[in-house]
């Protein structure tokens, strides 16, 4: 029998394991996190009273079903939680559970890693009470908090919409949402975004509700610096030539998501610029074949939502599944590959809507921190590129300034690093390459002494 | 350390959390926290920041909040290295902010 292996358990993950399980396959589902569900479906620590389909909002019936849909397949899936996939090597996953090494062996590799939070920095964003907007979100799901007391969502994103909402509807106080992007550009893509009308109305709910709440929304405005001694006491915002500071205790920063793409980069699969997204994605054919026996599925190939999450989740697993002997019906084949490439064509639209504010970026000043791991300023990287013949390329660059060299390995810092290098060395965003993906993808938990087993 | 140990939490409840009371310490304070907690929630439903950043000494209180940053490691009885974000608290859990001398180099 074909040995499946299925790195990740959000919706693409449990789809594609769904899939698999009906044409008869045990397959193994690994994901570093404690519970199924993956970023945004994901389910709440024990003991809260949550009300997630209250917080869910329309996306409930999806949430409840894709948790349905688990636990119906539970007993007929290998799923491992709590275990960090950190290498791929030929036909071999390395992994760690609880500080234990070990490692699977598959005959094909699905990989659903999902997306996690692209963000701009800003002077004081290392601060506490500085957060992604994604945790914000996940935070409140995971652990029923919120980040703070007064909340400030900041960014370039729709989910800043969403999260102010659902913390507004839970009883927090906004302080504020702030889009750097100005509303002129948003309906500029309004065109693009007539994919999925459905999800466009939505969006404009949000709006309308955070306006009737009285909770101000500001387009077009960008962070100046997150203010306050020991934590955050206020965001400081520019629009045009004003100046102003919004009280908070708390910054929810987002600028939209990026694709977890190392395992696929050590798994072998190419990457392609994509000038929308400003990102290097994983190249796939429409069915999320990346390279022999790899697949790839949800967020982690391209940025689509959690609909076309689950939709190409089945539909890599139909893809694997014909090609180890198993065909598969033309017209289901035709009709997700329809589905997919329509929701993914919506967020190429939204991701025009909210742009990644690349000049914000490249203007971090010298003095701000780009990398927190390190504490490495934007001055730094730039005194570095300007010695004589100093790096241009981001993987050079980082060789010489430890910039994406610290513990999340470029996950953080590595989108605004791209743009300081360009711009500082006069190259188009495309031409300083992308940071390669390097084993462990994250660092491995073990214990002080344990030696990896094999 | 006045603002890490401050009674008030950057974290605020939004639900009632129904789990068993759990004790845990870090560096050595007991510290109250609930039966599905993680760490960090537990400690920054109590104090404004989590940790000092090893480069410079800053306070900091984790960002990503979904294991993808790791800027809110912390040490399980001296000896594992864990996210708060993403690990559990459990009855009697001993947590140290600061790498114990022998820590592994990094790993790049
Ligand atoms: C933070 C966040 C909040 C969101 N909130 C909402 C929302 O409120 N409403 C909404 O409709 N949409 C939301 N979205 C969008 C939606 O959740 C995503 O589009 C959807 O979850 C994508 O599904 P996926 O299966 O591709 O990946 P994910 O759901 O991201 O799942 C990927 C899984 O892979 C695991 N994984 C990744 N790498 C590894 C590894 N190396 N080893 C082991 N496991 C690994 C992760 O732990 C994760 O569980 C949110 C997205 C994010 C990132």
């Amino acid at each position: 029998m074909t040995r499946v292996a299925i790195v990740g358990a959000g919706p693409a993950g449990i789809r594609a394991a769904a899939a698999l399980v009906e044409a008869g396959i045990r397959p193994v589902l690994l994901d570093e996190a404690a519970r199924p569900g993956g970023q945004g479906y994901r389910t709440p620590s024990p003991g809260l009273d949550l009300d997630m389909a209250a917080l869910m909002g329309s996306e409930a019936g999806h949430h409840a079903r894709l948790h349905g849909l688990f636990a119906a397949i539970h007993d007929r899936v290998d799923y491992r939680p709590e275990t960090l996939v950190w290498a791929v090597d030929g036909r071999t996953l390395h992994v760690a559970t609880q500080g234990r090494a070990g490692m699977v062996a598959f005959d094909a590799l699905l990989l659903a890693t999902g997306a996690t939070d692209r963000v701009v920095p800003c002077p004081g964003w290392t601060k506490p009470g500085v957060f992604t907007l994604g945790g914000a979100q996940a935070i409140l799901k995971d652990q029923g908090c919120f980040i703070g007391r007064r909340v400030a969502f900041v960014g370039s994103s729709p989910l800043l919409l969403l999260a102010a909402l659902q913390y507004q509807s839970l009883g927090a106080h906004v302080a504020a949402v702030v889009d750097t992007t100005p509303f002129g550009a948003k309906l500029a893509a309004l065109p693009g975004l007539a994919a999925s009308p459905r999800t466009l109305r939505r969006g404009i709910a949000y709006r309308t509700k955070l306006r009737a709440a009285g909770i101000p929304v500001h387009d077009g405005a960008a962070p100046v610096a997150i203010e306050g001694r020991d934590g955050v006491e206020g965001v400081r915002l520019r629009h045009g030539a004003r100046e102003w500071t919004i009280a908070c205790d708390a910054v929810a920063l987002g600028h939209g998501l990026k694709p977890e793409t190392q395992l696929a980069d050590l798994a072998g699969a190419q990457f392609a610029y994509d000038p929308v997204f400003r990102q290097w994605l994983p190249e796939t054919d429409a069915d999320g074949r990346a390279g022999p026996s790899l697949y790839l599925a949800g967020d982690g190939a391209a940025i689509g939502g959690a609909y076309a999450a689950e939709a190409s989740g089945t539909l890599a697993a139909a893809a694997l599944l014909a090609d180890h002997g198993r065909p598969q019906p033309k017209a289901t084949l035709r009709r997700l590959r329809q589905e997919v490439a329509r929701l993914r064509r919506f967020q190429r639209g939204l991701a025009r809507a909210f742009a990644w504010p690349a000049g914000q970026a490249a203007a971090l000043p010298d003095d701000a921190t780009l990398c927190r791991c390190e504490g490495i300023t934007a001055g730094e990287v730039r005194r570095a590129m300007a010695q004589p013949l100093g790096p241009r390329e981001v993987n050079r660059v980082k060789a010489i300034t430890r910039v994406g060299m610290g513990r999340c390995q470029g996950r953080i810092c590595g989108p605004a690093l791209a743009d300081i290098v360009a711009a500082a060395a006069g190259l188009d965003h495309a031409a300083v390459g992308r940071l390669r993906g390097q084993a462990p993808v994250k660092p491995i938990p073990l214990a002080l002494g344990a030696e990896p087993a094999g | 350390m006045k603002n890490v140990q401050a009674g008030v939490g950057q974290f605020v409840p939004a639900v009632r959390r129904h789990g068993a009371p759990i004790r845990i310490t870090v560096d050595g304070e007991a510290l109250d926290a609930r039966a599905g907690d993680s760490i960090l929630a537990a400690v920054l439903l109590r104090r404004r920041a989590l940790r000092r950043h090893e480069f410079g000494g800053e306070l900091r209180a984790g960002f990503c909040l979904m294991g993808a940053c790791q800027d809110c490691w912390v040490w399980l009885d001296r000896e594992r290295r864990v996210r708060a974000c993403t690990t559990t608290v459990t009855e009697g859990m001993r947590i140290d902010l600061d790498a114990p001398d022998e820590e592994p180099a990094s790993f790049d």
